[in-house]
């Protein structure tokens, strides 16, 4: 059983007893503990199930690579599934279920996958689920959705209750890995004065050379360790951060640092996770390097470890994974682990050696009584929920002569894999080592930076070096590359010496026995999360899958969870042996960001909440806001679709305010409407180029509407243009184009005609904007200004149509427009924003006896509708040009060019086919379904209708009674009277006859008063 | 005239820092060549400030003068002032090729100030913001998580942040998100 | 995430303080241009791999539109410019030659 040792643990404190819970049971730890080793003390050997066959497995590594135990945290608004429980650090109070289970992790139903495992092998989705094609909705989909995913999302009822953050960061030189040689990069790059950060992804220091053992300066690891971090703690050009995992390395030195600050102290005051993103001229990836196991049958039962995980349990947290220990090893490194179990009273019965000999450390496992087997392999490991026993033969052959040894728990290790995720995340490349059978970073081909330079260093295991001794000289190098890379001069300093135990080569093995038989291949596990085993790899190989990345795909290896940290150059190394290849050749999968899941909380940051996006305001939003409004997003404003008033639907408020505004007075907050002030002796020129009509011959003091079009003559905004002065318009935008529009000006003023003399300046939040319209809306100005003893003449013939005036409104200091979108008498009245307010109460006040009523966006385009006024981004697409419109009379013929003008004589500009605008009536009164559209004889190549238009825009008009709407319809202008038809996806046709757009006034009478 | 009003009405908080909404700030966006002897006189009449050079703020309360772009400054005046200041300025640039217009109420100005002020603007802002990096006396035109701002520093602990006045409601909550009483990063 | 030095305001701006424009030194044709002039103005483009010129605005700060010399394929910067010219200053073609000697873009070299 697994159990707590009565010595060792260097992480834990013995005299801090915790508390925490495991599927419901109570059970105890000790501080420093993390769920794993605290799970393991209280011999729960079993932590959750495999994803396709729902086998029992423990847990395998003591790190971030763990593919199996994997459990959900926390309870409520603080549940997280999937976490590793060898990365979380053990609290009072911890709550954790395990996952991929029904009805309990003891007894599961769905663990007779396993049973049908040969039915289910790699490709077998693709295989089973493509045919019949009916099945694919009703029968496949559910299936595939009820077995997809692992742990169980978060309630939706339960937001998240903390909260996240970034912060960014630069400095000359980020060291990611806080293990000696990160420590030691990051201490001699520091000594040069450049800017150091040091993030490590554990709560601790110094990786694991404490726990391999060895001496550094003839000094324990630990002691050099404590040394090292009191001096760049000490110094003031170096930040350190500990329980921050660099997550990413991205272009130009940019990396994201993940930062989890209360995981193991939830509810604590201040953000959850900080997401550093991080900027660094040199980046040193001192990430270390992960044992990889080793394929034989049975290497997932409970029981079954990591050599290195298992010397980590003794050493750091004093928990043994069991009471009689077998190791299998194709290097000398395991041997490491099995003197410690040794040492701290664990029996270890046999060491399992592929190779046939041995170095040092074999004879001192001797010396301890260790019986050590060369060339011998597992052929299997028995027992189900647990290790039982193992048949031991020899590494050559097939796997026959088995002898049995009854045991409860393997350490296994096939060698170590350098941490090259960083390294290559940002387009680093790799060698293949031989000698160590791993891939390494090719300083030759680094990722390269803004200077064309490289720009990341690996240092440590993680480029190769596995000795302490050379790990040591490696990083010590590196820190001083670094430092010198980012213009620092690195001081000329010793490497600190590590001695250690020489170790013999180890061999690479890939399968154990070394020609294990099928059904022993059926049983090796490559991906542990995924259920990806030695013959699935073979099987696609058999199949045709030649390239790793389709393999990866087909097969599902390393495309769990854990990213196949501990089964990708497994699997890839069976791949190459299958395809008769070699590995070098055969490639690895990308590795892709974030080497660990980070939470998309800290992705999202501060965007949460009120904060998740910025919603603008005008002066006036409280009031809409305590008003009734029914907010409508355009763009990033928010503005009022209807004031809805208490036991009124949304409809009928609609309804009301369209009638209201034609009959008597109605406000609309206009301040949306971007306001870009355009002057300079060459203005007039610009705004020719810039509009299809003419601008430049606008009299100071009156108004024009004026089209804009791109380049490629599309319709992009529209709006009156003011003239305020000799050299001065002032250029109304749509709501949402303002600061596209501004940007639009820049661009041509900045990299086209840059010797023209204009500048621009956006002022829309300068105004509060109001429309008052209706046939009172002369009268509520007169009424104001006779209150306040005077004001601006706002007769007709002071102020006609289309002229504008300064001037006092009421109290007010006030630009008042005669334009109108509603074909009302309107007046669009700015006054400073800061009495926008005041404005607004002054005029619903002395509205009432004029029968007042505020107005929102569906009143505005329902208004405008009635009068056959196009709307941008309604009549308009980013494929329509003002001529499909019948617009013809905004283009200017006596320019000689606008932006726009030479896309208008295209061959397609000018095809007569081009659908037009018209209106459209249903000949039953009804209201046509936006954006339906119309068909016309024949069938296309699809045997689809074809389609003759569409309708852009579409409402209900209380005035007239019937549902009005406009659309574009193939000749539609000379079709009038034409009966159309629209299927719409309620399966109803619609019909409805092409009339003139214009509906409601078509003299224009109404306005011009 | 109604009393004006600011966008959110000196509203405040205190977490790691303090966060204030200034109230009404005067404010004239000026475009012009910055080289113009005229512009010269024309900042140095309204706010007894020389012509600033590239990314410089020279603020002293509600007056001062920021560099923006290349032909573009931000002066700062006194509220109550803006409009006479803006006639005599545009007095004095006449003949100039010139842009000054009064855009005091399109803006929302905040005040950022404590020990960790650097830290709060530090996580909105893709901007180095060491004391080595940034100090009194220069300007930054950047971005405030989802929205364009600028800032300045007043003294080493203060900073005024400065963005549209639509903005002006997530501005503050944003700033006080990163101001969160046990946020501090312990950066700076 | 890329980092261009903005000409104009002298800052180092990082990806999210930028917008895109597309390629650089675009001769305009409106009208009496032919059909083929005019087409290839809109639509045509050089998308290499390698040496690139682009147009890129400071947009999250001081608002002004630069030039970028910079290789597609490395992400290397080569140098910005101003956005006043039809072509790429002297300085900044040395430094490329200085880098990938014997480049060609357009009619450039």
């Amino acid at each position: 059983m697994s159990t707590r040792l009565a010595n060792q643990g260097r992480l834990i404190d013995r005299s801090k007893q915790v508390t925490f819970s495991f599927n419901g049971t109570s059970m105890q730890g000790y501080e420093g503990d993390t769920l794993a080793s605290a799970l393991l003390a209280n011999d729960q050997m079993m932590m959750g199930r495999s994803f396709k066959y729902h086998r029992p497995r423990g847990v395998v590594a003591s790190g971030a690579e763990e593919p199996n135990a994997l459990v959900g945290l926390g309870q409520g608004n603080r549940f997280e599934p999937n976490q590793r429980a060898t990365t979380t650090e053990l609290f009072n109070g911890l709550t954790s279920i395990s996952q991929n289970h029904w009805p309990n992790l003891e007894f599961d139903i769905g663990s007779i996958n396993t049973h049908l495992s040969r039915f289910l092998p790699a490709g077998f989705y693709y295989k089973m689920f493509i045919h019949p094609k009916p099945f694919w909705k009703h029968v496949y989909e559910p299936f595939i959705r009820q077995s997809a995913g692992l742990g169980k999302a978060p309630d939706k009822d339960n937001r998240d209750a903390d909260t996240y953050e970034h912060f960014y960061h630069f400095t000359d030189v980020l060291v990611i890995g806080g293990g000696v040689a990160g420590l030691q990069a990051a201490k001699v790059a520091a000594a040069s004065g450049a800017k150091v950060m040091l993030i490590e992804q554990t709560a601790h220091w110094g990786g694991r050379a404490p726990v391999d053992g060895g001496t550094i300066n003839d000094e324990p690891v630990d002691k050099f360790v404590e040394q090292l971090v009191s001096e760049l703690e000490a110094m003031d050009n170096v930040t350190m951060r500990n329980r921050c995992m660099g997550a990413g390395v991205y272009d130009h030195g940019y990396v994201l640092g993940y930062e989890r600050l209360t995981d193991h102290k939830p509810g604590t005051q201040g953000p959850r996770h900080r997401l550093w993103r991080i900027r660094a001229k040199q980046v040193v990836t001192a990430t270390g390097a992960i044992e990889r196991p080793l394929s034989f049958a049975g290497n997932d039962v409970p029981g079954v470890m990591l050599a290195s995980a298992m010397r980590d349990y003794v050493v750091n947290w004093g928990v043994t994974p069991g009471d009689r220990v077998i190791v299998a090893t194709n290097n000398d490194d395991a041997y490491r682990t099995a003197i410690i179990l040794k040492q701290a009273g664990v029996e270890v019965l046999r060491i399992v050696d592929a190779r046939t000999t041995a170095g040092p450390l074999a004879d001192e496992a001797r010396q301890l009584g260790i019986q050590v087997d060369p060339g011998k392999a597992i052929a299997k490991v028995k027992g189900g929920k647990r290790v039982k026993k193992v048949e031991l033969c020899n590494q050559e052959g097939i796997g026959g002569a088995r002898e049995e040894v009854e045991c409860d728990a393997v350490a296994m290790s096939g060698g170590w894999s350098p941490v090259v995720h960083m390294w290559s995340h940002c387009g680093g490349k790799l060698i293949w080592d031989e000698a160590q059978a791993h891939f390494r970073p090719d300083p030759s081909r680094p990722p390269l930076g803004a200077d064309g330079e490289g720009f990341v260093l690996a240092a440590g295991s993680s480029n190769g070096p596995l000795a302490l001794g050379d790990v040591l000289t490696d990083a010590d190098a590196a820190g001083k590359a670094a430092a010198k890379a980012a213009g620092f001069t690195a001081k000329r300093t010793k490497a600190p010496v590590g001695e250690t135990t020489a170790e013999a080569p180890m061999a690479a093995v890939w399968l154990m026995p070394a020609n294990a038989e099928i059904g022993l291949r059926m049983k090796s596990w490559l991906d542990f999360q995924n259920d990806v085993k030695v013959s699935d790899v073979q099987l696609a190989a058999r199949e045709g899958y030649e390239s790793v990345e389709h393999t990866k795909r087909y097969t599902t290896l390393g495309m769990a969870t854990d990213q196949g940290k501990l089964s990708n150059i497994n699997g890839l190394a069976i791949l190459a042996d299958a395809l008769d290849s070699e590995i070098p050749k055969v490639g690895t999968t990308t590795f892709r960001p974030p080497y660990t899941p980070i939470s998309l909380a800290s992705i999202g940051g501060e965007a949460r909440g009120e904060v998740f996006q910025p919603i603008r305001q005008t002066p006036m939003h409280n009031w809409h806001d305590k008003n009734g409004a029914d907010w409508e997003p355009v763009g990033h404003w928010r503005r009022t679709y209807a004031y809805v008033r208490p036991g009124e639907s949304v409809h009928d408020a609609v309804n009301r305010e369209v009638k209201n505004t034609r009959e008597n007075l109605g406000l609309l907050d206009a301040s949306t409407l971007g306001k870009l002030i355009v002057k300079g002796p060459d203005a007039g020129k610009f705004l020719d180029m810039m509009y299809t009509n003419m601008m430049s011959t606008l009299k100071v003091g009156k108004c024009r509407y004026g089209l804009m079009c791109s380049e490629n003559g599309f319709l992009i905004d529209d709006g009156v243009v003011a003239r305020i002065d000799e050299d001065t318009w002032l250029c109304h935008t749509t709501t949402g184009g303002a600061e596209r529009i501004h940007g639009h000006m820049e661009e041509w003023l900045q990299t086209e005609w840059w010797d023209w003399k204009v500048y621009v300046a956006n002022v829309t939040e300068q105004y509060a904007q109001v429309a008052v319209v209706g046939p009172n809306a002369r009268k509520v100005l007169e009424k104001l200004n006779a209150q306040a003893g005077g004001g601006m003449d706002v007769s007709k013939e002071a102020l006609p149509f289309m002229e504008w005036r300064d001037g006092k409104i009421g109290a007010f200091d006030a630009r008042a427009y005669r334009i109108s979108f509603s074909g009302e008498l309107s007046y669009e009245i700015a006054v400073p924003a800061s009495q926008g307010q005041a404005f607004w109460d002054a005029l619903m006040d002395a509205g009432k006896e004029f029968g007042v009523m505020p107005y929102g966006t569906e009143c505005l385009h329902i208004l405008r509708a009635e009068k056959g006024f196009i709307m941008i981004g309604d009549e308009t697409d980013g494929t329509v040009i003002p001529q499909d419109l019948g617009l013809h009379w905004a283009l200017s013929k006596k320019k000689e060019d606008y932006l726009g003008k030479r896309a208008h004589t295209r061959s397609h500009m000018a095809d007569p086919d081009r659908w037009k605008l018209v209106g459209l009536e249903t000949v039953d009164g009804s209201v046509l379904p936006d954006g339906a559209y119309a068909v016309g004889e024949g069938v296309n190549a699809n045997g689809q209708r074809n389609m003759i238009g569409r309708v852009t825009s579409t409402y209900y008009s209380a005035n007239l009674g019937k549902g009005i709407a406009m659309g574009l319809i193939k000749h539609g202008p000379d079709r009038m009277g034409e009966i159309v038809e629209f299927p719409g996806t309620d399966g109803k046709t619609y019909k409805a006859k092409i009339v003139d757009p214009i509906f409601y006034d078509k003299d224009g009478e109404k306005q011009n008063v | 005239m109604s009393e004006p009003i600011s966008a959110l009405n000196h509203a405040s908080f205190e977490g790691i820092a303090k966060v204030e909404e200034c109230g009404l700030q005067g404010m004239i966006t000026l475009r012009g060549d910055l080289s113009d002897k005229a512009l010269a006189k024309a900042v140095k009449d309204a706010t007894g400030q020389k012509m600033p050079g590239q990314r410089e703020a020279f603020v002293e309360g509600e007056s001062g003068v920021c560099w923006m772009s290349s032909d573009e400054l931000l002066v700062l005046v006194p509220y109550a002032e803006v409009d006479a200041k803006l006639a005599a300025m545009t007095k004095t640039l006449s003949g100039t090729h010139s842009l000054a217009v009064n855009v005091s109420d399109a803006r929302a100005v905040f005040r950022v100030s404590g020990t960790s002020a650097r830290e709060v603007l530090g996580k909105i802002a893709p901007v180095e913001l060491s004391a080595e990096a940034f100090q009194p006396g220069q300007i930054r035109r950047s971005r405030l998580a989802q929205i364009a701002g600028a800032f300045w520093m007043d003294d080493t602990e203060t900073f005024r942040v400065v963005c549209f006045r639509s903005a002006a409601d997530y501005a503050f909550n944003l700033l006080k998100v990163a101001a969160q009483p046990g946020s501090e990063v312990g950066i700076y | 995430m890329l980092i261009l030095n903005c000409p104009y305001c002298g800052v180092d701006a990082e990806e999210t303080e930028l917008a895109a424009g597309g390629e650089a030194h675009l001769k305009r044709y409106g009208p009496g241009s032919s059909d083929d002039e005019f087409h290839d103005y809109l639509f045509m483009r050089e998308n290499p791999k390698g040496v690139h010129f682009e147009r890129w605005r400071h947009a999250n700060g001081c608002g002004k539109w630069f030039h970028a010399a910079r290789a597609t394929d490395t992400l290397e910067v080569f140098g910005t410019y101003s956005a006043q010219t039809t072509e790429p200053p002297q300085e900044i073609r040395e430094a490329i030659t200085a880098k990938r000697p014997g480049w060609t873009w357009r009619e450039f070299e």
